[in-house]
């Protein structure tokens, strides 16, 4: 059951120079309301703007005692995440969550998983769940904006990185390792996060093989809980599905990638 | 304490403040957050005679301290509502006032004589929706089309009809005045405001339709003064709402002249918005020696 409370950013730093982490004291709200990696939290960006922000969580863990731990790492889009970045360590903010569905993943399942950009960090989730038992491919536009390079090491076989002008990886877009992988590899299903055209390609990637494919969409949002009907994305059959309630994962089968 | 019950057209609320239609789903969520048993009554989303998949999105803006939506009246349809929502929503011990909207008269009839058989509490006629083409917001600024609205709406109901209106209008009390004439029991305003907001990096609207309603704190001064407007016009019971976010916002409506209130939008930025404002207002009746909530409505003293 979800849970709104205020919680102490405990830890801030910067991955990389556009993004931000922090790591937040979040009570027992893990323990509450965790269901699988690829949630969200909710979080009210100051007392001048009345709609939160959904954040991806990156990664979290319960604690013994009400003490649970989670990360969200963000970029600057709007003026509620730049007031977002402007909080220091000992603040507090008030934080909805754990919301949305989360990937689906099976207790032995090997996976593979694709990050675009500040897609990137809810990966990091899954890599810990199923330890060892995934591969990941990371896009980013140059190499000033890759993160958690490290990270995914510890728990991935492989980390293949890709960046659009070459400066780290391979030159070019994920498609090209993500094909590859698939063509070598066998994985039960492949799990992505990132701008809309990536989820697009790499769901046709994963189409033509056959592979189950699990992608995160992102809509906006007021509510975040499934009751104002704000965040509706339009599904293959013809209907509605929340993004918040119904998501923010989805197999990318019954995504209307036209829509 | 002061005694919170208040009565809205011969249904009695076990206190004055409410949740605003499109703004509560269907109760379900919010249960997860509070006993919703607590309040003083549940206006559901949008009904229509068929299911509807509402607008393209995005459907949501944010605006200075508001936001703007377009959802649409996303629903599914009143049979489904009547069959798999209501059922629910009744055994959670709240007045369930049914929101409707139709396309034609003839349709507003048909879901009054449907609701108040399943054994809803009060229906909520919607003619004031900015968001869909026909029917909708034109009912809503033309007084004769209301009126009309509001007689087969009237002639179909065995509860009472409350008629919710659009603060797109030059005079509201024109319109209210049409609205009280063909029978309404009560009047809920304001519902939102049409708006626009442009991003001007891709210089495109962020909302798919243009343009949406605006609603959320923003808008309390205008809904305080609309329902101080339709409160000197008619004699109407009014349920007030328009940027309810705290005890005090709710006590301004009611002293405008609203015998009971709803809570919108800043559900979305709190949760326990509507509680909150219940306990304020209790607070601040009891911080002004009040024995009764109802004192409170149309108490203002204007100069
Ligand atoms: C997302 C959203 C959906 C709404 N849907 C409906 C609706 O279906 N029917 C209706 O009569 N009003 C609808 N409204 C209007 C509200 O009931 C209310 O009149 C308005 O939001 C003003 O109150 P607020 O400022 O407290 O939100 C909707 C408002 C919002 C924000
Ligand atoms: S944001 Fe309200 S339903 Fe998803």
């Amino acid at each position: 059951m979800q849970v709104e409370t205020s919680c102490k950013i405990l830890y801030k730093d910067a991955p990389n120079p556009h993004a931000i982490r922090f790591e937040l004291a979040v009570g027992d709200m893990v323990e509450r309301s965790c269901k699988a990696p690829g949630q969200f939290v909710h979080i009210k960006c100051g007392p001048q703007r009345l709609l939160r922000r959904p954040i991806s969580v990156c990664s979290c863990q319960s604690g013994p005692a009400g003490d649970d731990l989670l990360t969200v790492v963000f970029e600057v889009r709007g003026e509620g995440t730049a007031w977002l970045a402007q909080r220091r360590e000992g603040d507090c903010l008030d934080v909805l969550g754990l919301l949305g569905n989360g990937f689906h993943m099976e207790p032995q399942g090997r996976y593979l998983l694709v990050g675009g950009g500040i897609g990137v960090p809810p990966m990091l989730g899954c890599a810990e769940n199923a330890p060892s038992r995934c591969d990941a491919v990371l896009g980013f536009r140059d190499s000033s904006h890759a993160l958690l390079l490290n990270e995914f090491s510890a728990h991935c076989g492989s980390v293949a990185v890709a960046t659009e002008d070459g400066s780290l990886g391979e030159r070019g877009f994920v498609t090209g390792p993500v094909e590859a992988l698939l063509e070598k590899n066998r994985y039960d299903a492949v799990l992505c996060c990132g701008p809309r055209p990536m989820l697009k390609a790499v769901a046709g990637l994963a189409a033509r093989l056959g592979l189950p494919c699990q992608v995160s969409l992102e809509e906006r949002m007021a509510c975040g809980v499934g009751a104002c009907l704000g965040c509706a994305v339009p599904m293959a059959d013809g209907s509605m599905k929340h993004v918040c309630k119904d998501g923010p994962i989805f197999n990318a089968g019954e995504v209307d990638w036209n829509g | 304490m002061a005694d919170m019950r208040v009565n809205l057209a011969g249904v009695e609320l076990k206190n004055p403040v409410t949740v605003a239609s499109g703004t509560f789903g269907f109760g379900r969520e919010y249960s997860e957050f509070f006993d919703i048993s607590k309040l003083g009554g549940i206006s559901v989303k949008g009904l229509t005679p068929l299911p509807r998949q509402g607008n393209p999105a995005p459907r949501i803006a944010e605006t200075p301290m508001g936001m703007l939506n377009s959802v649409g009246l996303q629903n599914p349809g009143v049979d489904a509502f009547i069959a798999h929502e209501l059922p629910w929503l009744k055994a959670q011990g709240t007045v369930i006032i049914a929101n409707i909207s139709g396309s034609t008269p003839e349709e507003y009839g048909e879901m009054c004589e449907k609701l108040s058989a399943a054994g809803v509490d009060m229906i909520e006629v919607n003619i004031s929706c900015p968001n869909v083409k026909a029917g909708g917001l034109a009912y809503g600024t033309r007084p004769e089309l209301a009126a009309e609205v509001t007689t087969v709406a009237k002639a179909h109901a065995a509860v009472p009809v409350m008629v919710k209106l659009s603060p797109n209008v030059t005079d509201i009390t024109e319109i209210t005045k049409a609205v009280e004439g063909a029978g309404a029991d009560a009047i809920s305003l304001i519902n939102t405001l049409r708006g626009m907001v442009i991003d001007v990096k891709t210089r495109r609207p962020i909302l798919k339709m243009n343009t949406g309603g605006l609603s959320g704190p923003a808008v309390l001064p205008i809904a305080v003064r609309m329902v101080w407007e339709v409160h000197n016009a008619v004699k109407l019971p009014i349920l007030g709402m328009g940027g309810v976010s705290s005890g005090s916002d709710a006590a301004q409506l009611m002293l405008a002249g609203a015998a009971a209130v709803a809570v919108g939008a800043a559900t979305f930025a709190d949760p326990m918005a509507p509680i909150r404002v219940l306990e304020e207002l209790g607070e601040l009746c009891d911080s002004q020696g009040l024995s009764s909530v109802t004192q409170l409505t149309g108490a203002v003293q204007p100069w």
